[in-house]
């Protein structure tokens, strides 16, 4: 069931690709304008560019990527398992959570570069604020949501509290956690985007927004395409754990 | 040798105090299969909590071989109605729980091959519980409660959520299990029928504020005989002792 399952996932990939990259041949081919190039040039440049002059850009944004989800994964595994876990420390954090959950967190961006600088530090912390919160919310829903009858099963066994850990509560929630990993992935790429645009020379938000200024259309669409590839790699490189680790779903 | 004396439980809610058990008295010999059962809600559930360890606020006195319980360090099964799997671990992985709990290990020994023989479930090892009918996943627990070979078998009305052939076959691989390994059981259920037929002794509660009515030596433990007057004297003194309360 799970090879249909993951057969259909590539079909769909397969077949969305195909669309968009066809939609986007028939516009380029109707208007002919130069800010719409037809995605044969804009490939082909891809791979003419790529090892010159965006292969440290790309080096770049993935590091960030991976080391603010890193962050946040944490930062927020372990809050969201001891608001679960335990009652008092829920009741302390939770309407912190909720409170500043709906809070646009990238109208802090100009706050956090004031704070921190305009280097990595921030690009993380941005990363960080906007991703951790769903992590949060959704370990600590994860333990919550495992029945009382597993953990009296376990405890009349004599289990201690690291085992209840290992035993229950780490596999009950990895896949929820992945998931919701997976999720904050595409808004992690947006904000990612948005800070590479202040205060670096390196990241694709830099390439694509440089490439902009300098009327350099078919490196602008190569960016945008070389980061959108970066997004679904990691996508589907957490849908590939996920899918490794929860066969039993 | 599992004494309870006096044993009193009371919970706090929003309306104040609920006394669920009161004043509770068992002794029980080794090896001795009773039976337990009383209307909903009369507190069947909260003795097996606290001679399981998991409810430890009680007062009275609760012990096995002459000691206090606890799980950490005494042999205690625990089977409940849903089974209690955990469903990220294999059949063979579930089974042996209990031993890699208490004893760190992970390997099955002869006598495990034969009690997973026995109950029909060696050849279902390597799959997930959700893989599995309700009679499987409750022979996987019954084998993860025996595996452990337990000072004390507590099962929480584990056949209920069965179907009625289901249930039968599975009462009866119960009992082949336990005359085998006689471990002390305490089995509550709320059927008259199933509490005649597994019971060695059949402890009868009131209901709420639980205590023990009548501890009843059953005469058709393991015996087919629906029709016979015993049978029929034994549960009708039971269904009258429930009605009265």
């Amino acid at each position: 069931m799970i090879s249909v399952q993951s057969r259909d996932k590539w079909q769909g990939a397969l077949y969305s690709l195909v669309v968009v990259l066809f939609v986007w041949w028939l516009v380029s081919w109707l208007f002919r304008l130069p800010i719409i190039p037809s995605p044969v040039a804009v490939f082909l440049n891809i791979a003419e560019v790529f090892s010159t002059k965006m292969e440290v850009h790309v080096l770049y944004s993935l590091g960030r990527i991976i080391g603010g989800i890193a962050l946040s994964i944490l930062i927020g595994v372990p809050l969201g398992y001891l608001m679960g876990a335990f009652a008092g420390v829920n009741r302390l954090l939770s309407p912190l959570v909720y409170f500043t959950y709906p809070v646009p967190k990238l109208a802090l961006l100009p706050v956090v570069m004031l704070l921190f600088g305009l280097g990595e530090t921030s690009k993380l912390i941005m990363i960080v604020l906007i991703v951790v919160f769903q992590i949060i919310v959704t370990s600590r829903d994860a333990v919550m949501s495992i029945p009382q009858e597993i953990f009296r099963s376990l405890r009349s066994l004599g289990a201690s509290r690291l085992q209840m850990f290992t035993e229950i509560i780490l596999p009950a929630s990895l896949s929820e956690v992945l998931t919701a990993t997976r999720l904050a992935l595409g808004t992690a790429v947006s904000i990612l985007f948005f800070t590479e645009t202040f205060g670096t020379e390196y990241g694709m938000g830099y390439f694509i927004m440089d490439a902009w200024l300098r009327v350099d259309y078919l490196d602008m669409y190569g960016g945008i395409v070389v980061l959108s590839l970066m997004g679904f790699f990691l996508f589907t490189l957490i849908d590939l754990i996920d899918q490794r680790l929860s066969s039993w779903r | 040798m599992i004494a309870v004396k006096d044993l009193s439980v009371k919970y706090r809610s929003i309306h104040g105090e609920i006394q669920a058990l009161n004043k509770v008295n068992i002794s029980m010999g080794t090896g001795d299969l009773y039976t337990v059962i009383g209307p909903s809600g009369c507190g069947k559930s909260t003795l097996l909590y606290v001679l399981s360890g998991i409810l430890t606020d009680f007062e009275g006195s609760v012990l096995i071989d002459g000691k206090p319980v606890n799980p950490r360090t005494q042999r205690i099964g625990l089977i409940l109605q849903n089974y209690g799997l955990l469903p990220w671990k294999t059949v063979y992985q579930n089974v042996m729980l209990g031993l890699k709990i208490k004893n760190g290990s992970t390997t099955l020994n002869e006598d495990g091959h034969y009690l997973l023989k026995q109950l029909g479930i060696d050849d279902l090892l390597k799959r997930y519980p959700k893989e599995l009918s309700g009679g499987q996943q409750q022979r996987v627990a019954i084998a993860r409660a025996f595996m452990l070979k337990p000072d004390l078998l507590l099962m929480d009305e584990p056949f209920s959520a069965l179907d009625a052939i289901t249930r039968e076959e599975i009462q009866e691989l119960f009992l082949a299990t336990w005359e085998r390994n006689p471990v002390n059981t305490v089995f509550v259920t709320h059927s008259v029928d199933e509490a005649l037929y597994l019971g060695r002794k059949v402890a009868v509660f009131s209901p709420s504020p639980g205590r023990i009515l009548e501890v009843v030596d059953n005469p058709c433990f393991h015996q087919d005989k629906r029709f016979s007057d015993d049978y029929f004297k034994m549960s009708m003194h039971l269904r009258n002792l429930l009605s009265k309360g």
